[in-house]
């Protein structure tokens, strides 16, 4: 299966997330003034950055792209869409998940490795991994700490739609384990219908034991399963 | 056709916790501006607008608000338009 990786103008995880991709498939650069998603694209990854320098807010000026036309319409269709770091602020600004990523609630810019918790593995982007495990990935962040008003929370919490909350290495969620100050400790979600989730850690930098890790592989590995096995469409 | 200038104040909404104000806050009371207090920052967004009347300004400065220069999920914005001076 082929992933598409979408560079915006100050996006700089970009190949990172390529080389991910490719250790489960194929991977092709999608460029943000592309105004279509090739047709053999089966998952679109909105990497991490900068994207237009973080000006007016994370994601705002990018949401806007030319190609973003074709990512509603590839969403629209049930199209697989993961958003990492920048990603996830894009597809908040874009209205395609709830809620936004304010500035850390630390006053300061993040970069660390973090441990989620996978509260849902019966998902496109979970579904490799273990119930129980702990995955270390890193965070780098100044401005991933999810907020959504309560109702949207409570809707998140009670249709199992927040898929990674931040813990400690034993898997326990305790307010300590919160680097930025996210609401019920959030560190990714999924839409209604399961085929978008965004996170502000990035699996993609740990997807190769090689560069010390490989914890962040199995939400790629997920993604090609589902895909190819053609479940949770 | 009249051209309308805007001066836009987009500031988080209330009970959005503002680490900037805060931060900045601290450095007041650092330096002794003890008696200074809830420090809130925002944005200020200025622009021209080229339209038929004021109100036909006014509509379009919100809708420009509403869809990018603020985010209404934790901002509000409030637009103060004038004539714009013959350059």
């Amino acid at each position: 299966m082929k992933f598409g990786v979408i560079t915006f103008p100050g996006s700089n995880c970009d190949h990172d997330a390529l080389w991910a991709a490719s250790h489960v498939g194929t991977s092709q650069t999608l460029w943000h003034k592309d105004e279509a998603i090739p047709s053999d694209v089966e998952c679109v990854i909105i990497p991490g950055g900068f994207s237009y320098g973080d000006y007016l807010r994370c994601g705002a000026v990018a949401r806007f792209s030319p190609i973003m036309k074709d990512v509603f319409r590839f969403a629209e269709r049930g199209g697989t869409i993961i958003g990492i770091c920048n990603g996830f602020q894009i597809l908040t600004e874009a209205g395609l998940l709830p809620g936004v990523l304010l500035r850390n609630d630390t006053m300061s810019f993040v970069c660390k490795d973090v441990y989620l918790k996978t509260e849902n593995c019966n998902t496109t982007f979970t579904n490799s991994i273990k119930p129980d495990s702990v995955l270390r990935v890193p965070i780098a962040h100044g401005e991933g700490n999810y907020y959504a008003e309560a109702e949207t929370i409570a809707r998140l919490e009670a249709e199992n739609r927040i898929i990674f909350r931040y813990a400690a290495p034993d898997g326990i969620v305790s307010r300590r384990a919160n680097p930025n100050g996210s609401i019920n400790n959030i560190a990714g979600i999924i839409n209604e219908r399961g085929n978008i989730l965004g996170m502000m850690p990035h699996p993609e930098r740990y997807s190769d034991a090689r560069l010390g890790c490989d914890d962040g592989l199995s939400v790629f590995a997920s993604i090609a399963r589902a895909l190819q096995q053609a479940v949770f469409r | 056709m009249k051209t309308y200038s805007a001066a836009v104040k987009v500031t988080l909404r209330k009970g959005i916790l503002d680490v900037q104000g805060k931060t900045v806050e601290q450095a007041l009371h650092a330096i002794e501006f003890t008696a200074i207090e809830r420090v809130r920052i925002g944005k200020f967004v200025e622009f021209d607008i080229t339209a038929e009347s004021e109100q036909e300004a006014k509509i379009m400065a919100e809708d420009a608000c509403r869809k990018l220069i603020a985010n209404p999920i934790m901002e509000d914005f409030s637009i103060t338009l004038s004539e714009r001076e013959q350059i």
